[in-house]
C-alpha cells in the first residue's frame, strides 16, 4: 500500500495546532514521532507556547509482559501545567494505551484543565474509551504491522512500515 | 563460567555482582536511571511501574541507610515493601537462610534485596530460588556490593562523562571493602585505564593486582593527578589492632585531607560510601568542600536501585 | 571357602608384580599366585579378564563419622562405601562426636567395626585432651585400645611448648604423630586459598606460610626429640620442598596429599561452590603441578581420600558458613587410575602410594600380595564409564567437587579376609 506523505500531513496538523492555541496551552509530544513533529512544528507557531516531552516507558500496561525497555531521553515537563489545555501530540494513534499512560504520568505533574490529543494518523484499532480530537488521516492496517514516523537521509518526514515482532 | 545472575537469553535475572555483566548491561542501568533520577525531582515522586510487585528487604545484618535507600527506592517505583530484620529474628531460632527466604516467597514476594555478613549468600540464595524470584545482592561479606559499585560508576559518570581518560584512587580498608571490590570491577569494565587503590599493606588482598589496579602505599603519590578520589569508611573494630595501630595515625598516615587532595587533578572529585568517620578517614573540611559529591551519591543511589529493580522484576526466564 | 581370581592383571607394588596371573585364596589367605590356576582348586571363581588385581586399598584418611550425631552417614553406610572403592584398610581421624580421646570410645569403635567385617578400622587417637591442644590424652591406654597413631585432626596444636612436650612423650614410647601442619593463627577463620580468587570472592584466604612455618615447627620439634611423623594431606609446593629437604637430612618423616589436591585448584570454586570447601583449601595449578611431581620423585609417600561425607543441609549454606569435606572413598581408585592415564604415570608406582606405602607408614604387614598374606584384595574394571551422582554414590555423603562428571574405571570387587564384601557389576 502507498503510505502518506509525511511532510504533508505534519503541515496540516500544524495548521490546525495553529487554530486552538493560546497562553493556557502546553505542547507536549509523545516520544519519540511526537516530539520529532513537536520540534518541526514549534518555529512556525503564531505564539511561543510551553512544551514538555514524555516517555511513557515507567507508566506502560505491558511492563508484565514486556519488561523495561527504556529507549527514549526522560520525560521533561518543566512548565506548570496546572489549570493549563495540554495538547499531547503523537505520530500515530492506535489502541489509545501509550495515550493513557501519557495522561496518567501527566497528572502525577499536575491538574490540567483540558487534554486534546493531536496525531497524524487514527488506525482505527482503539481498544479504551480515547480518541484523538485531532487526527489528519484514517487508516486501517493488519494487528501485526507497525507504523511509525521517522526521518529520511535529507531530514524529511516518511512514515515507515514494519512486520512487529510481537 | 556459569553465571547465575544471567538467565538463558543472557538478561540480568538477579544482580549478584558486578563481575561478569558487560559493559552494556551497566551503561543501560546507567542510562535507565539517568530516566529514574528525573522522577525524584518532581512533586510526585512516584511512578506506577512496580505497582502490584512485592520487595522484601532481608537484612541478615543490619544497616538502616542502605535498607532506607532500597526502601525508598522500591515505593517510587509503586511496590509493596517488606522489611525483615533476619539479624534479630528467625535466624536466632535456627531457620536456615533458605527457609526464611522459602517463607517470603510463599507470601508471593517477587523481589528480594538481601544482606549478609556471609560472601556469596546471594548467589547461594539465588540458585536456590525460583525462576521468577530476583534476588538484588545488597551487600554480602567482603564480597560484593554491586548497587554502590553501580551508583558510584553513576556519579562519575554525572561529573566526568568520559571514562577512558579517568585515573581513579580508592584509599582505605581494601581488605574488607566489598565496595571497593565492586568498585574496582565495575570501573576496569567501563574502560577506566587506571585504577590505584591507596592502602597500608595490612589492609590490601592477596594478589589484588591481578583485579586490574596498581598499589600505592602512599598516599601522596596515589592521589597524584587522580580525577576521582574514593575514599572507604574504616570500620572501628579494624582499629588498635594487628590491621591498624590507631586512629590518630591513620589519619595522619591516610586519611584525606585539602593538602593531600591538593595533589590531586583541580577538578577532582570525592566520594564516599557513607557513614563517614569524619577525623579519621577523611577530614571534615574536605566531605562538606565542593569538591565532594557524597550527598550527590545517596540521591543517584536511590535511581540507580529504582532502575535495577524494575529491569529486574520486568525479566522473564 | 576358596576364591579363584583368574586372568586379571595383578599388580603387587611390593613384590614388583605386574603380570597377568591367577590368585588362589584359601583360608582367608593369598594361597596361590600363578599362571593358569586349576579352576577345580576354588569353590567360587571371579573372572577378572581385562581388570587389575591389586591389594586392598588403605587409606590414610578416612571419615567414617563414628561415634557421631548418625545423621545419615553410619559406621556401616560408610565402610559399604570405602569397600566400593576397593578399600580395606581404614584410617580414622579422631575429630569425631565425641571425640577419640578416651580408650572407651577407641574399643567401641573397634568393636563395632570388627563386627561388621568390612575392613580393618585404624582409629587415630587424639594427641590432646578434646583436641584442645593443651593436656595430653592417655597415650598408652589408647594404644593399647587399637589407637594406630595420634593426631589433633583439623585442630591443630597452637602452644609450641605442647607441641614439643607431647612429641617427647610420643617419642618415649615410639609412637608415632599423624599431623596435618597448619598454623592455626595464620589460617584462623580463612577459608580458601590466599590470591586472586579469595581476593576476588570476598572469602578470607589461607596463605601458603600457615602450612610452611607449621611444617617448619614440627620437623624441627620432631628432629630434636626423634619423633615419628607423618603429615597428612599436604597441599603446598613449598611445603613439598621442606618435606624433600628434611627427608634427604634424614629426618623421620612421611607425607601424604588428598587425591582432591591432585586434580582440583582454588579455581575450580568458580562462584561459591560448596562442594569445593575442603580442608587445606585447594590450592593453585602451580602448587598441583609440584603435588604430582612430588608423587613420582617419592617426595609424596601415600595418597589419601580423605573421605568427609557431610550432610546434604550442611553444603546448603553460604561457602563459609557451610561444612568442609567431601565424598571420596569410591573416587580415590578411579582417579588414580586417571591420573596415571592423563599423566602417563607407571600405575603400579600409584598404587604402591594407596596399599603398600600406607601400610609402612602405619607399621602393618598389609598392602601386599604375598603368599600367606591375609587376602585383602581390589578388583579394577579400568574401561567401566560411570558418571558420579548421587544415584551411583553408596556413601551418605553425595557432596564432591567431581559431582555429575563422567569417569572411567570403577572398582568393580572388593574382598577383605577373604570374603566379598562388594560386587559391583
Amino acid at each position: 500500500m502507498t503510505l502518506p506523505n509525511a511532510e504533508k500531513l505534519v503541515e496540516i496538523l500544524k495548521n490546525k495546532i495553529n487554530e486552538i492555541i493560546d497562553d493556557k496551552t502546553v505542547l507536549i509530544g509523545v516520544q519519540r514521532g511526537g516530539e520529532l513533529i513537536l520540534q518541526r512544528i514549534l518555529p512556525g507557531l503564531k505564539d511561543t507556547v510551553a512544551t514538555g516531552s514524555i516517555d511513557t516507558s515507567f507508566y506502560r500496561d505491558d511492563f508484565s509482559s514486556r519488561g523495561l525497555k527504556v529507549k527514549n531521553k526522560p520525560s521533561k515537563i518543566d512548565t506548570e501545567i496546572n489549570d493549563k489545555h495540554i495538547i499531547l501530540i503523537d505520530d500515530v494513534f492506535s489502541t489509545g494505551r501509550t495515550v493513557r499512560a501519557a495522561m496518567n504520568e501527566i497528572f502525577d505533574y499536575g491538574r490540567p484543565a483540558k487534554i486534546t490529543l493531536a496525531v497524524l494518523i487514527d488506525r482505527n484499532e482503539q481498544e479504551l474509551p480515547i480518541a484523538p480530537q485531532i487526527y489528519i488521516e484514517k487508516i486501517s492496517l493488519s494487528k501485526n504491522q507497525h507504523l511509525e514516523l521517522g526521518l529520511d537521509e535529507n531530514k524529511k518526514f516518511i512514515f515507515q512500515l514494519k512486520d512487529s515482532h510481537v | 563460567m556459569f553465571n547465575p545472575q544471567l538467565n538463558s537469553k543472557g538478561n540480568l535475572n538477579h544482580l549478584l555482582s558486578i563481575e561478569g555483566l558487560s559493559k552494556e548491561k551497566i551503561i543501560q542501568i546507567l542510562d535507565t536511571a539517568e530516566s529514574f533520577l528525573k522522577i525524584g525531582e518532581r512533586d510526585v515522586k512516584k511512578v506506577p511501574i512496580l505497582r502490584g510487585k512485592t520487595v522484601c528487604n532481608v537484612f541478615f545484618e543490619n544497616s538502616t541507610r542502605t535498607r532506607t535507600t532500597f526502601e525508598i527506592a522500591a515505593k517510587r517505583l509503586s511496590a509493596d515493601v517488606i522489611n525483615l530484620n533476619v539479624a534479630t529474628s528467625s535466624q536466632s531460632k535456627g531457620e536456615t537462610i533458605l527457609d526464611t527466604i522459602n517463607n517470603l516467597i510463599a507470601m508471593n514476594a517477587d523481589v528480594f534485596v538481601v544482606r549478609h555478613s556471609s560472601s556469596g549468600a546471594a548467589h547461594f540464595i539465588a540458585t536456590h530460588v525460583k525462576p521468577n524470584i530476583h534476588i538484588i545482592n545488597a551487600g554480602d561479606g567482603n564480597h560484593s556490593h554491586p548497587t554502590q559499585g553501580l551508583l558510584d560508576a553513576f556519579t562519575i559518570r554525572k561529573y566526568k562523562t568520559n571514562f577512558n581518560k579517568l585515573k581513579v584512587a580508592i584509599v582505605g580498608d581494601i581488605l574488607h571493602s566489598r565496595v571497593a571490590r565492586s568498585n574496582i570491577h565495575a570501573l576496569n569494565i567501563l574502560g577506566v585505564p587506571e585504577i590505584r587503590v591507596i592502602a597500608p599493606k595490612t589492609l590490601l588482598p592477596y594478589e589484588i593486582e591481578k583485579l586490574g589496579v596498581h598499589v600505592f602505599h602512599d598516599i601522596d603519590k596515589g592521589l597524584k593527578d587522580a580525577d576521582v578520589i574514593m575514599m572507604l569508611r574504616i570500620q572501628n573494630e579494624r582499629m588498635d589492632g594487628v590491621m591498624l595501630p590507631s586512629q590518630e595515625e591513620y589519619f595522619k598516615t591516610y586519611g584525606l585531607n585539602q593538602t593531600r587532595l591538593d595533589l590531586a587533578k583541580k577538578d577532582a572529585i570525592v566520594m564516599h560510601p557513607g557513614p563517614m568517620n569524619r577525623g579519621v578517614e577523611i577530614d571534615s573540611a574536605v566531605a562538606d568542600s565542593d569538591q565532594s559529591v557524597i550527598l550527590p551519591q545517596v540521591t543517584f543511589g536511590i535511581a540507580v536501585r529504582m532502575a535495577v529493580m524494575a529491569i529486574l522484576a520486568g525479566q522473564h526466564s | 571357602m576358596s576364591i579363584l581370581i583368574k586372568n586379571g592383571r595383578v599388580i603387587d607394588p611390593k613384590n614388583n608384580i605386574d603380570a597377568d596371573l591367577d590368585i588362589l585364596i584359601a583360608d582367608r589367605k593369598i594361597a596361590e599366585l600363578n599362571k593358569n590356576l586349576d579352576p577345580k582348586k576354588a569353590t567360587q571363581i571371579i573372572d577378572a579378564s581385562k581388570k587389575i588385581v591389586m591389594p586392598g586399598i588403605i587409606d590414610l584418611q578416612l571419615n567414617l563419622r563414628e561415634p557421631g550425631n548418625q545423621y545419615k552417614s553410619t559406621l556401616e553406610s560408610e565402610m559399604k562405601a570405602a569397600n566400593a572403592g576397593g578399600i580395606t584398610g581404614m584410617v580414622c581421624p579422631p575429630d569425631t562426636t565425641p571425640i577419640l580421646d578416651e580408650p572407651g570410645l577407641v574399643k567401641m569403635l573397634k568393636n563395632k567395626s570388627e563386627a561388621l567385617k568390612l575392613g580393618n578400622v585404624y582409629p587415630l587417637g587424639a594427641l590432646t585432651q578434646k583436641l584442645n591442644g593443651k593436656l595430653l590424652t592417655e597415650i598408652n591406654d589408647l594404644y593399647e585400645s587399637g589407637c594406630i597413631g595420634f593426631s589433633q585432626a583439623e585442630k591443630p596444636i597452637q602452644d609450641t611448648e605442647v607441641l614439643y612436650r607431647s612429641f617427647q612423650y610420643l617419642s618415649t614410647f615410639n609412637l608415632k604423630a599423624f599431623l596435618r601442619a597448619e598454623d592455626a593463627y595464620l589460617s584462623e577463620k580463612g577459608i580458601i586459598n590466599a590470591g586472586e580468587i579469595s581476593t576476588r570472592l570476598g572469602l578470607k584466604g589461607i596463605q601458603s606460610i600457615s602450612e610452611t612455618t607449621a611444617i617448619n615447627k614440627i620437623l624441627e620439634i620432631a628432629d630434636l626429640t626423634k619423633t615419628k611423623v607423618h603429615l597428612n594431606k599436604i597441599s603446598t609446593a613449598e611445603g613439598l620442598n621442606l618435606i624433600k629437604i628434611a627427608k634427604k637430612n634424614g629426618i623421620n618423616v612421611t607425607c601424604d596429599v588428598s587425591i582432591h589436591q591432585i586434580f582440583l585448584t582454588d579455581n575450580d570454586i568458580g562462584f561459591f561452590n560448596t562442594n569445593c570447601f575442603l580442608k587445606p583449601p585447594l590450592r593453585k595449578e602451580f602448587d598441583r603441578v609440584k603435588i604430582i611431581e612430588s608423587i613420582i620423585d617419592g617426595t609424596i609417600d601415600a595418597i589419601c581420600s580423605d573421605h568427609s561425607p557431610v550432610n546434604e543441609d550442611n553444603k546448603l549454606k553460604p561457602f563459609a558458613e557451610s561444612e568442609y569435606g567431601a565424598s571420596s572413598a569410591e573416587l580415590l581408585m578411579p582417579l588414580i587410575f586417571k591420573l596415571s592415564d592423563e599423566n602417563k604415570i607407571d600405575l603400579s608406582l600409584l598404587i604402591n602410594k594407596i596399599t603398600y606405602q600406607p601400610s609402612n607408614i602405619l607399621e602393618i604387614n598389609k598392602g601386599n600380595l604375598s603368599i600367606n598374606s591375609g587376602a585383602d584384595i581390589c578388583i579394577f574394571d579400568p574401561e567401566h564409564p560411570w558418571e558420579i551422582n548421587s544415584k551411583t554414590l553408596i556413601s551418605e555423603g553425595k557432596n564432591t567437587p567431581f559431582l555429575n562428571q563422567n569417569l572411567t574405571g570403577k572398582v568393580s570387587s572388593t574382598i577383605f579376609n577373604g570374603n566379598i564384601v562388594f560386587n559391583g557389576h
